[in-house]
């Protein structure tokens, strides 16, 4: 994603001033300025991993180590302080949880994509659709790099257990977790313009979304309990919230089925299949495309008066 | 009528000044209906720009030019109109708009080309120019953040330039450079201008707008109040600024009429009576000032003044038509001001004519909404003066001589004057 393709002063233009007209219509160079262009879109994603981490010595390294050390701390605290007994909970953990960093990074980034950026917003006429797209596509290069660590870690301690068919699941849950991302990243971009508390609503969903999901526990840990017993339609509430299905799914992927605990030992999944999952990730898809659809239209409302709000 | 590079039409841009605006969601759900104030920024502005035109936007500080600008950009939507633009628009509104200061000078040479709708390959086949062109070649490794503000506006303007627009929209930025780098902004312009290129810009500097700008449009209070000359645009704005060469008449409107008297419009004909605009030094001109007083007002006119006027407004002639001169009971009239040979004076002018009343206080005026020029002898300077020139040695040779050479029209090589492009 962040391609090395740092800027040699190649091409002999020196001379060249305008020969660029040559080659397109006026129409064509019009539209490019009104649609976002990968290009357009890498080159802001690059600047704002440039701009993180200037003047940093290991730059790009620190991303690496944070689940390095998250993958420590939560081993420690849930394995020997807790004694939470979801075995190699560090792994268990890391799995659902990298897609929700994802998440949660990229709405929070999102949010202030729009009014951090007013100075261009205000000053220079380009596709706005662009910038919650860079808080995505920036929280998506450490999610793609914290995965690598993550599945290196794995191959390395001996946790193979996702080598094989199972990890394909982790395709159509990361695709769910990316459309939800993109749909709340340009809600919340938008809306943030206006009312600018919606930074601390964002926060505190974030904070008790991460909770709804079976991020730090199971879905097996809660399914047999208390209101999940008496009203057993929660649990489909529960998988309303697309991020639980990814959660499970990408449990299934890259832990896998086979872990069990408790002293009737009980498996941690709660499905050993993959059907289970593809339907979770199916029910979550639904809200995750009407949150896309809401999003998009809200940020195209409001994007016309950006210029001005801000 | 079809080859515009924009086009306006009724656009007007109403900012709601937000006296108590709902920022929050709690003040969005208690409070319904927010206490506003409307401030209309541009009102039915109606501007249709050619292909290939330089046009330049002046007005006082706040009359709406900026706003005009990033409507046309698209940055700011109209709040009624609507704005069409043909081709890709590159937009210099403020000075490294778009920049960001931890960036080197190459990457924000990048970034902003991308924003500004170029492809990376188009971005390295024109950056050694663009490099070349903003003198930057020692810092164009360095964060601009490091940059003065000329070395900012010099990267801004060659990024605007270089990527290759049919129209460039340029807010007051030129000012900032040094007189080198103006000049060099001066002749991209100019071969932008032979390139049919469409340049909008707006300008403080009044004689800037006059030697380059096709076409002038003066804004205030959000109005276009004038659109055309960039001659007397300017002139436009000088009154507007009060800034204009003090001239006795009081010429503030295009058109009087107040009740009772209407005046204009003034036509200038040639000696038989046809319709011109352009007169050779020498030829007879007619000026013609329709007006139509009512009883109350004609008892109070006691002469009419008639002021041929240059740039700024500076008078350049008289005329007066006493109350002698004037009927006495009709209501329409038609004054004739008959000019049997014009001066040999270079340049365009307007007419200012004012109604009189007998303590010299100008009861009504008019100011005529077409230029005239007229044309002498080619040279520099406003003015045809008959003179001799002598050159022999100075050896020996009388301080005045009474042999000299008979000449004074065709010595000037044809050192065009710039005014009035």
């Amino acid at each position: 994603m962040c391609s090395a393709r740092t800027d040699e002063s190649d091409s002999s233009g020196a001379g060249g001033g305008m020969d660029v007209a040559a080659t397109t219509s006026a129409d064509e160079r019009a539209r490019a300025q009104r649609r976002v262009r990968w290009e357009l879109l890498l080159g802001l994603i690059r600047k704002d991993l440039k701009i993180k981490y200037q003047g940093s010595a290991l730059g790009f390294v620190w991303s690496l180590i944070n689940p390095l050390v998250l993958l420590a701390v939560y081993t420690f605290v849930f394995q020997i302080v807790l004694r939470a007994g979801i075995p190699k909970f560090g792994f268990f953990l890391l799995a659902a949880l990298l897609p929700w960093t994802f998440l949660s990074g990229s709405v929070t980034f999102a949010t202030d994509s729009v009014v951090g950026n007013a100075g261009l917003v205000r000053k220079v006429p380009f596709p706005l659709s662009v910038l919650p797209m860079t808080a995505v596509g920036f929280n998506l290069t450490h999610f793609g790099l914290q995965m690598l660590v993550l599945l290196a870690v794995m191959l390395i301690t001996g946790f193979t257990s996702f080598l094989g068919a199972q990890v394909l699941l982790a395709i159509p849950a990361i695709a769910v977790a990316i459309i939800l991302t993109v749909g709340l990243s340009y809600l919340v971009a938008g809306l943030n313009v206006r009312y600018r508390d919606t930074k601390h609503l964002v926060e505190i969903v974030l904070m008790a979304g991460f909770w709804a999901c079976p991020i730090v526990y199971s879905v097996s840990q809660i399914s047999d309990k208390g209101p999940f017993v008496r009203w057993p339609w929660l649990v489909d509430v529960y998988y309303l919230n697309p991020m639980a299905g990814v959660s499970v799914s990408m449990q299934r992927a890259l832990y896998g089925a086979g872990h069990t605990y408790g002293s009737p030992p009980t498996p941690v999944l709660p499905d050993p299949g993959y059907l289970f999952y593809v339907e979770k990730l199916a029910v979550g898809a639904i809200p995750s495309l009407l949150i896309l659809v809401l999003g998009l239209y809200v940020y195209h409302r409001m994007s016309a008066d950006f210029a001005e709000e801000l | 009528m079809s080859d515009y590079a924009i086009r306006a039409t009724d656009v007007s841009k109403v900012f709601v000044n937000h006296l108590e605006r709902a920022t929050s969601f709690k003040e969005r759900v208690i409070r319904r209906r927010a206490l506003t104030q409307d401030f209309y920024a541009l009102r039915d502005i109606s501007l249709e720009i050619e292909r290939g035109s330089t046009v330049g936007l002046i007005g006082a500080n706040g009359a709406g030019k900026s706003t005009l600008l990033k409507v046309l950009a698209g940055i700011l939507r109209p709040s009624q109109g609507t704005v069409e633009t043909r081709g890709r628009i590159a937009s210099l509104l403020e000075l490294g708009a778009g920049f960001n200061g931890e960036l080197t000078g190459r990457e924000n040479v990048y970034l902003n080309a991308s924003l500004l709708g170029m492809s990376r390959r188009e971005t390295d086949r024109v950056f050694d120019s663009i490099v070349n062109f903003a003198e930057l070649e020692e810092f164009i490794d360095n964060p601009v953040k490091h940059y003065s503000s000329g070395m900012y506006v010099r990267l801004g303007f060659a990024v605007a330039v270089h990527v290759d627009p049919d129209v460039l929209l340029v807010d007051e930025v030129l000012a900032v450079g040094d007189e080198h780098f103006a000049r060099k902004c001066l002749d991209k312009i100019a071969e932008f201008q032979d390139d049919g290129r469409t340049i909008l810009f707006v300008s403080h500097g009044l004689d800037l707008v006059e030697q380059i700008c096709s076409r002038g449009v003066v804004l205030d209070h959000g109005r276009m109040v004038y659109d055309g000359d960039p001659y007397f645009a300017a002139g436009e704005l000088r009154k507007i600024l009060g800034t204009d060469v003090p001239v006795e008449i009081e010429a503030e409107e295009t058109e009087a009429t107040d009740e009772g008297i209407s005046l204009g419009p003034i036509v200038f004909a040639d000696g038989n009576g046809r319709t011109e605009s352009t007169f050779h030094a020498g030829d007879p001109m007619t000026i013609q000032v329709p007006a139509v007083i009512s009883a109350k007002w004609r008892a109070a006119v006691e002469w009419v003044r008639a002021v041929v006027m240059g740039v700024g407004d500076i008078p350049i002639w008289e005329m007066i038509a006493k109350r002698t001169d004037l009927p006495s009971d009709e209501s329409d009239w038609l004054l004739t001001f008959m000019v049997p040979s014009c001066p040999p004076i270079r340049g365009r002018f307007v007419l200012g004519v004012s109604l009189m009343s007998a303590s010299d206080q100008p009861i009504a005026a008019i100011r005529s909404r077409q230029a005239f020029e007229v044309r002498a002898e080619p040279g520099v300077g406003i003015l045809h003066v008959d003179y001799q020139v002598s050159a022999e040695p100075s050896a020996g040779a009388p301080a005045i001589s009474a042999a000299s050479t008979s000449g004074g029209t065709d010595t000037h090589a044809a050192a065009s004057s710039k005014v009035g492009r």
